[in-house]
C-alpha cells in the first residue's frame, strides 16, 4: 500500500516535471504546444547518449540533459514557436504535429528505433523500508528532486521580480510592454526553462517510463491531462493534477490490471465534468 | 466566414447558391468513375484515396463548418471499421447494411462523446477528442476475444454489394463501391451544409453568442453536427474494414487522426472539396516518399505540416481560386474597388 502510493507519488513528480513547462506554455500563454514531449526526448537521449558513450556519471548527465534540452527550446522558440504565438489553435496543433512527425524520424533515422537504457548508479539501485513498505531508492530520489524543483519553480513564479513580470506579460502582453517589461525575453526564458525541465524529466523518466522515439507521442495525453486537468492558474494546479494523475494511474494498474488504462482517462473526464476548466479555473 | 461585400442576396438564393454542383465537379466525378478503366492497375490505391476522402469529408463538417479541432477523429473512423468488420465476420456479410451498421455504431459514440468534447475550451476539446481515441485503442487492444487484439481481425467475408457485384482481387468493385458512397454522402453533405441548419453552424462557428441571440442554440447544433460527422467517419472505417476484409488496430492509431488533420488542410477546410482534393494529393505524395525512404517518410509530411502553416494554408488553399478570379475580373475590365482587395 506504501509502497504504491509512493511510486505513484513519483510518477506524478515526473510527469509534473514533464509538463510544467507545458502548463505554463499551454495553460499560461495559451500556445498549444503538442511538441513539448520531443524535449524530454532532447534531453532522454541526450543523458543516455553521454551515459553509454562518453562513460559520463548520471548525475552529470541530469544537468546536461536539462541544458541540452533548454537551449533547443530557446533556439527552437527564437526561430518558429515564437511566430506561433498569435495564430489559431488549429495552426499551432497543425505546426506542432509536424514537429512531432519530424523529430521522431529524425530521431529514429540518428539512433535507431530501440529504447534507450540508462544503467542508475549503485548508490540509487536498491530499496529501503519506510513505513512498512519498500521503496525504491531512485523513486526516493525522484521524488526529493522533483519537490525541490517544484518549489524553486513555485517561487520563482511567486516570490521574485521574474515571475511577476511573468504573470504580467501572460494576462495582458500589451500593457506589460507598455510597462517596460521585455515580454519577448520573459517568454523565451520560460520557454527554455520549460523545455530544460521536460528534458531534465526526460533523463530521470527514462529507466522509469521507457525512452523511445514515439515518446512524445506516447505521453502527449499524459501532458495534455496534466494541463487540462490542473487549470490554466499556474503550476500548483498541474503540481496536484500530476500527483492525482500518477497515483490513479499507477493504483489502477495495480489493483485492477484489466482496466489499468483507462482509470486516467476516468479520472479526466470526471473532473471535466464537474469543472470544465479543470481544477483549479482562473477567476474571469 | 465573411460575407461577400457586393450585392445583398435573398436568403434564398444565398442558401442555393453552392447548393447545386458546377459542371467542373461533374467532370471530376466522371474522371474518377474513368479511372476504372485507365488505370485498371491502381484500384487499390484509388479506392483508399476514396475512403480518405470521405473521412476527411467527415472532418470537414465539424472543423471547416463548426470550427471544432479535433485530434481524436479516428475514434469514428475504428468505431465503423469495428463494427463493419465484425458484423461481416459474423455471417451478416451484406455490405450496405454493414455500412449502416458501421454508421450507426459511430453516431452512437458521437453523440454520447459530444456531450464532453463540447464542454470548455479549444484545450479541452483537444485533450478529451484525445483522450476518447486513446480510450477506444485501449478499449480494442484490451478486448482481443472480440475484436482480435494486436494480431486483428480475422475472417471478414463479404457478400456481393447489392447482391449484384462481388468483391475481386484487383478492387474494381472495391474501387467503385466506395466511389458510390463518397458520392451519395458527398452530395448529402452539400445538401446539409447548404441548408439553413449549415448556415446556423457558420454562424455559431462566427461567434457563438451573437448566434444565441439570434435564436440559435448553439449546443444543440454542435452536438447534431458532431454526430453527423462520426458517422461520416464511421462509413469511412466500415468502407476500409469491407474492401480491404481487415480490421487491425492501427484503424484507432494517433497517426490516422493526425494524418486526416494533414489531408483536410492540404486541401483546404470549409468548403467540402478540399477533403477529395487534398485526399489525393497526400496519398500519391505519402506512396511516392514511403517508395523513397520507406522508414521515414513520416519526416517529410511532417515537414510538410510545419511548410503549410509557415506559408499560411488559407494562402496556399486560398490564393489560386483568388488569382483565377482576379484575373477573370481583369479579362472582363471589371476591375474592384480598391477596398475591396483583401491582403
Amino acid at each position: 500500500m506504501v509502497t504504491i502510493l509512493f511510486d505513484g507519488i513519483a510518477y506524478g513528480m515526473l510527469l509534473f516535471v514533464l509538463a510544467c513547462g507545458l502548463s505554463v506554455t499551454l495553460g499560461l500563454m495559451n500556445f498549444v504546444n503538442l511538441a513539448h514531449g520531443v524535449f524530454a526526448l532532447v534531453g532522454g537521449y541526450v543523458a543516455s547518449w553521454l551515459m553509454n558513450r562518453h562513460g559520463v556519471s548520471f548525475f552529470l548527465c541530469l544537468p546536461a540533459a536539462f541544458l541540452a534540452a533548454a537551449a533547443v527550446g530557446a533556439v527552437s522558440e527564437r526561430l518558429l514557436f515564437r511566430r506561433l504565438y498569435a495564430s489559431s489553435h488549429l495552426d499551432q496543433v497543425l505546426f506542432t504535429i509536424g514537429i512531432v512527425f519530424m523529430s521522431i524520424a529524425a530521431v529514429e533515422y540518428v539512433m535507431g528505433p530501440q529504447q534507450q537504457r540508462i544503467v542508475l548508479p549503485p548508490e540509487l539501485r536498491g530499496r529501503v523500508e519506510i513505513l512498512g513498505g519498500s521503496i525504491g531508492v531512485y523513486r526516493l530520489f525522484i521524488v526529493a528532486l522533483c519537490g525541490v524543483v517544484a518549489l524553486a519553480l513555485q517561487y520563482l513564479l511567486i516570490g521574485t521580480r521574474f515571475g511577476s513580470r511573468l504573470r504580467a506579460a501572460v494576462d495582458d502582453a500589451r500593457t506589460a510592454r507598455g510597462l517596460g517589461i521585455e515580454v519577448n525575453t520573459v517568454f523565451a526564458i520560460t520557454f527554455a526553462v520549460g523545455s530544460g525541465l521536460a528534458g531534465l524529466g526526460g533523463a530521470l523518466g527514462a529507466d522509469v517510463l521507457g525512452m523511445d522515439p514515439h515518446f512524445p507521442i506516447k505521453f502527449l495525453v499524459y501532458f495534455l491531462i496534466v494541463v487540462g486537468v490542473g487549470g490554466t492558474t499556474g503550476i500548483a494546479g498541474a503540481f496536484v493534477a500530476s500527483l492525482l494523475l500518477g497515483i490513479a494511474d499507477i493504483a489502477g494498474k495495480y489493483y485492477v490490471p484489466e482496466v489499468g488504462a483507462f482509470i486516467i482517462y476516468a479520472v479526466m473526464v470526471a473532473v471535466l465534468i464537474v469543472r470544465p476548466q479543470g481544477l483549479f479555473a482562473r477567476a474571469r | 466566414m465573411t460575407a461577400p461585400a457586393s450585392a445583398p442576396l435573398s436568403a434564398r438564393s444565398a442558401l442555393s447558391r453552392g447548393a447545386v454542383p458546377p459542371l467542373l465537379e461533374w467532370a471530376a466525378w466522371a474522371a474518377a468513375v474513368a479511372c476504372v478503366f485507365v488505370l485498371p492497375s491502381k484500384l487499390l490505391l484509388l479506392n483508399e484515396i476514396a475512403i480518405l476522402a470521405l473521412f476527411a469529408l467527415s472532418l470537414d463538417l465539424i472543423l471547416g463548418y463548426a470550427g471544432i479541432v479535433s485530434l481524436g477523429h479516428g475514434a469514428f473512423f475504428g468505431v465503423g471499421a469495428y463494427a463493419a468488420g465484425l458484423l461481416a465476420k459474423h455471417g451478416f456479410g451484406d455490405p450496405v447494411t454493414g455500412l449502416f451498421a458501421a454508421a450507426g455504431a459511430a453516431a452512437l459514440v458521437g453523440f454520447v462523446t459530444s456531450f464532453l468534447v463540447l464542454r470548455g475550451s479549444d484545450l479541452t476539446k483537444l485533450m478529451v477528442t484525445l483522450g476518447v481515441a486513446m480510450m477506444l485503442f485501449e478499449a480494442a487492444n484490451r478486448l482481443d476475444w472480440i475484436t482480435g487484439g494486436a494480431d486483428g481481425l480475422q475472417g471478414v467475408v463479404m457478400k456481393p454489394v447489392l447482391g449484384l457485384w462481388d468483391f475481386d482481387l484487383f478492387g474494381r468493385t472495391a474501387y467503385l463501391y466506395s466511389l458510390g458512397t463518397l458520392f451519395i454522402l458527398f452530395m448529402l453533405a452539400r445538401r446539409i451544409v447548404h441548408s439553413p441548419f449549415g448556415l446556423s453552424l457558420r454562424a455559431v462557428k462566427g461567434n457563438a453568442l451573437r448566434a444565441g441571440a439570434l435564436g440559435i442554440v448553439p449546443g444543440r447544433r454542435l452536438v447534431a453536427i458532431y454526430t453527423l460527422s462520426a458517422a461520416y467517419a464511421g462509413v469511412a472505417g466500415g468502407l476500409t474494414a469491407q474492401t480491404t476484409q481487415f480490421v487491425s488496430l492501427d484503424v484507432l492509431d494517433f497517426t490516422r487522426s493526425a494524418d486526416v488533420l494533414l489531408v483536410l488542410v492540404i486541401g483546404g477546410a470549409g468548403n467540402l472539396y478540399g477533403g477529395l482534393v487534398g485526399a489525393g494529393i497526400f496519398r500519391l505524395m505519402q506512396t511516392w516518399l514511403s517508395g523513397i525512404t520507406p522508414q521515414y517518410w513520416q519526416f517529410w509530411i511532417g515537414l510538410l505540416l510545419v511548410v503549410i502553416v509557415l506559408v499560411g494554408h488559407e494562402r496556399l488553399t486560398r490564393g489560386l481560386p483568388r488569382l483565377a478570379a482576379a484575373a477573370l475580373r481583369r479579362l472582363r475590365g471589371k476591375a474592384d474597388a480598391p477596398g475591396s482587395t483583401r491582403p
